[in-house]
């Protein structure tokens, strides 16, 4: 035993009275013989060799590693049952500078936080994870654990944890070794002095990790709890060798510290004025005095078809066209599964007051690029509105009405002879702009370019606009 | 900088980037996934966090990480993610935690629809998850809206450290209109209760745990105050033509746009209507519903819910003045028309009722 020293030094990084305890401010809350203040010590000592108390952020959940701010000269941060990996996530991605510890018991993490965690290692987030498996819910009284051993009784399995109800104990350490990322997976026990010597080391490792920035560490501790166990400290030390160590493999699963890369430093903030930029409100082109509009509007327009038709596009494009030359507009879409399959439609307002609803029950213009679309919203157009029919002949019998003024054409045919049946919409378009004097088309030319990035297509959409002029023009 | 053609939701985002917030954790949900792709977009260009969550119980959480650390932070989701998300709204409210949660409302229960519904009133401004707190609530209803009341929720949420929700359904998040946005402001520095890694923060605790009797109600009366404070405060409607209106009409969101339509096409066929739109749903407006209440015969709640509004409305009027309920659901968003149909039908018929019987 000549190679052991027996330290009662305090780590710098633990409190000297523990201040945040209602009583007894001198002693910790756990049982004699439990594992946690080992595990703790074990903890405090690697992050004083680092000195990294100040940059050190401490993530405890709910279990017996509630308290860990009673104890930790840390930065504090308590959270909910099962989360702090999540928690642990949002500190370490805002503050690269950092070390955050989430400190969590079997129940916390391999059960109710499975998906935290999970995907917490998956990412490879700087954050060192200490999952502390005695097998057993300690705080809330001796309930079954996910870690558990077979027949092992508790207080919800009192006649031993069955394999067939209650499934087999799982094992962390080796569901996280499946994953890419993690670049330490170690189990340890703490059964007795080497052990516990072996723990040590790991911890330093695993904190090491964190230091040089190189990803996800995780250590695994197999510790006693005898108070729940009913066993006393020496026979709950042994329980670990010789019980807890056959289901939990005792050693290390991964140590990619050799060739895990630092990761880099963030990159520098941009400076604030950069902002409308990089969000897009700001564009190269001189800003323009808001035009005035010519003479006043009311326009409520329906416009629907397929879906991948351009209805939406359209719509769009009027909206955006209006909104250039001062008018007040709206453009609210149908939306969901629509864009993928179906038909789809949207409502937009052009108008010289502010518009009170942006939603259109009783359209004064209707475009409906399909039949079904006639059919459907036929019926809503207001008498002396307009319907603009894209259809291979008149519509059908049931589709019509006198009270409303219709320019039915083959408009898919019409786009297809100029290039590309995907322009049907924006010929449909231009016999809206001459059927109706709506907006000077300079202001749609504009919205147009704003959309269409390919000067190919804007062509097609210019010609696409003269098309369907000629086809509204009165003869 | 000059009024651009915005949707809702994608408002939200550059008006929390302008604001100063700098970290955004979520999970996609239709109909407010273009919150998450524009959050991808813009927040790492500014400098901050984007991160797809595994789900709105991780989401959430590292909202409370990226709070805790004093970064100006924000999630957005739908209904059923809104509520994986209340326990992690209780946790930040009991830790006095500033964040912004958008919830762009689909129709429910259960999986319902993506439809424009309000069936989250009650989970969002009642509280929704455990223990006595309360989640301050805005409600958009113009695209505008969405941009300004988003970087308004930041203001509130530093002020009262406390979640802050916008309120908004499946057509505001989805429609476009154009936008005007505020000038960038700088990133504070964290707030000095913040957890930050350094020596100063070492102090400094974050928890919502209080295990003894007399220091968890001194907290929960902490938190009460606040919210009382925030109801002297910043109670905030839309009161449209009610000085001389005998009917009130009250909805708030896309409702708040159909009912001024209404108010307008009513007032051309001679009725005498108003509207009140609450803009904030905690605080509720009490102080100006009640107002608006003294001055007319009767008013009108109109919700895309089966009643969950009007029970504040009802609470603030106690009964003062006759109070009635137009609801549709399940994405049935009623025309202007359909609401004059109700009062007509409401109240021409009790007028008549009234000449026969009275």
């Amino acid at each position: 035993m000549a190679s052991y020293t027996v330290t009662h030094e305090k780590a710098e990084c633990l409190y000297e009275i523990y201040e945040r305890k209602p009583e007894l401010k001198h002693q910790t809350h756990y049982c004699p013989g439990c594992g946690h203040g080992i595990a703790l010590k074990l903890l405090a000592r690697a992050i004083d060799e680092a000195g990294i108390r100040d940059r050190t952020i401490m993530v405890s959940p709910v279990g017996c590693s509630v308290f860990l701010y009673y104890y930790f000269d840390v930065g504090n941060v308590q959270v909910s049952h099962g989360r702090a990996p999540a928690v642990g996530t949002g500190l370490s991605r805002s503050l690269p500078e950092s070390i955050v510890i989430s400190y969590q018991g079997d129940g916390d993490l391999a059960a109710i936080g499975t998906a935290e965690i999970l995907h917490a290692a998956n990412r490879g987030e700087s954050m060192m994870v200490v999952f502390v498996n005695n097998g057993i819910y300690g705080m809330t009284g001796g309930q079954m654990a996910p870690t558990t051993p077979l027949g092992k009784k508790s207080t919800t399995t009192p006649f031993g944890r069955n394999e067939w109800t209650d499934g087999p104990p799982v094992r962390m350490s080796e569901i996280l070794n499946a994953l890419d990322a993690p670049v330490f997976i170690e189990r340890v026990g703490l059964g007795d002095n080497k052990q516990i010597m072996q723990a040590g080391k790991a911890f330093r490792r695993a904190l090491d990790i964190q230091v040089k920035r190189q990803g996800f560490s995780f250590l695994e501790v197999l510790s006693p709890c005898p108070t729940i166990w009913k066993l006393d400290p020496v026979d709950a030390q042994r329980f670990i060798r010789e019980d807890m160590a056959k289901t939990f493999p005792i050693g290390n699963l991964r140590d990619r510290t050799k060739d895990a890369l630092s990761r880099p430093a963030p990159k520098p903030a941009p400076p604030i004025a950069e902002l409308p930029r990089i969000l897009e409100l700001t564009d190269d082109t001189p800003e323009e005095p808001v035009a005035t509009p010519s003479k006043p509007l009311d326009l409520r327009l329906r416009i629907a078809g397929f879906g991948g038709q351009g209805v939406l596009m359209l719509g769009e494009v009027l909206a955006e066209a209006g909104l250039e030359a001062g008018y007040n507009v709206s453009w609210l879409p149908s939306y969901g599964p629509e864009m993928r399959s179906g038909t789809s439609n949207c409502h937009v307002r052009i108008c010289s007051d502010p518009v009170d609803s942006p939603l259109v029950s009783n359209p004064s213009v209707l475009i409906a690029m399909n039949e079904p679309s006639l059919r459907k919203f036929l019926p809503s157009v207001e008498p002396g509105g307009m319907v603009i029919y894209n259809g291979e002949t008149e519509p059908p019998e049931d589709c019509r009405r006198p009270d409303v003024r219709f320019i039915t054409a083959h408009f898919t045919a019409l786009a297809d002879s100029l290039g590309s049946s995907k322009a049907t919409n924006i010929v449909m378009l231009g016999a809206l702009l001459e059927a109706e004097d709506l907006i000077e088309e300079k202001y749609v030319a504009s919205a147009l370019r704003g959309k269409v990035k390919s000067q190919r297509w804007l062509n097609i959409d210019f010609a696409a606009i003269e098309r369907g002029r000629e086809i509204a023009c009165p003869v | 900088m000059k009024a651009q053609l915005t949707k809702g939701n994608e408002a939200i985002v550059k008006a929390a980037v302008l604001a100063g917030a700098r970290a955004y954790y979520g999970y996609p949900i239709t109909p407010a996934s273009e919150i998450a792709e524009a959050a991808a977009l813009y927040f790492p260009q500014a400098g901050g966090v984007f991160l797809q969550a595994e789900s709105e119980v991780g989401a959430v959480n590292m909202l409370y990480g990226a709070a805790s650390a004093g970064v100006r932070c924000m999630s957005a989701s739908s209904g059923p993610g809104i509520s994986l998300m209340q326990e992690g709204l209780s946790y930040l409210a009991g830790a006095e935690l500033p964040c912004v949660v958008a919830d762009i409302m689909r129709g429910g229960p259960g999986l319902g629809n993506i439809n424009p519904e309000q069936g989250d009133y009650n989970q969002l401004v009642k509280g929704g998850g455990h223990g006595n707190y309360k989640t301050l609530v805005l409600a958009p209803s113009s695209a505008q809206e969405m941009a300004d009341l988003t970087a308004w929720a930041f203001d509130l949420a530093d002020e009262f450290r406390n979640p802050v929700a916008v309120l908004a359904d499946g057509y505001v998040g989805q429609m476009m209109e154009p936008v005007r946005f505020a000038d960038p402001i700088p990133v504070a520095p964290p707030p000095d209760w913040a957890v930050t890694g350094t020596a100063e923060s070492r102090k400094n605790l974050i928890t919502s745990l209080f295990l003894l009797a007399d220091e968890a109600e001194r907290h929960v009366r902490h938190l009460e105050s606040k919210y009382k404070e925030a109801e002297r405060k910043y109670t905030r409607a839309e009161c449209w033509r009610t000085d001389d209106a005998e009917i009130v009409l009250v909805g708030y969101g896309i409702v708040g746009r159909i009912l001024k339509a209404a108010v307008e096409l009513g007032r051309s066929r001679g009725m005498a209507l108003g509207l009140l739109r609450p803009i904030t749903l905690y605080p509720f407006p009490t102080v100006q519903v009640r107002e608006v209440g003294k001055r007319v015969k009767a008013v009108v709640v109109v919700e895309l819910s089966t009643g969950q509004l009007v029970d504040d409305v009802r609470l603030a009027l106690n009964g003062s003045v006759p109070i009635e309920l137009y609801s549709r659901v399940g994405g049935n968003v009623p025309s202007a028309e359909e609401v004059l149909g109700f009062i007509q039908r409401t109240f021409m018929q009790s007028r008549e009722e009234a000449l026969i019987h009275g």
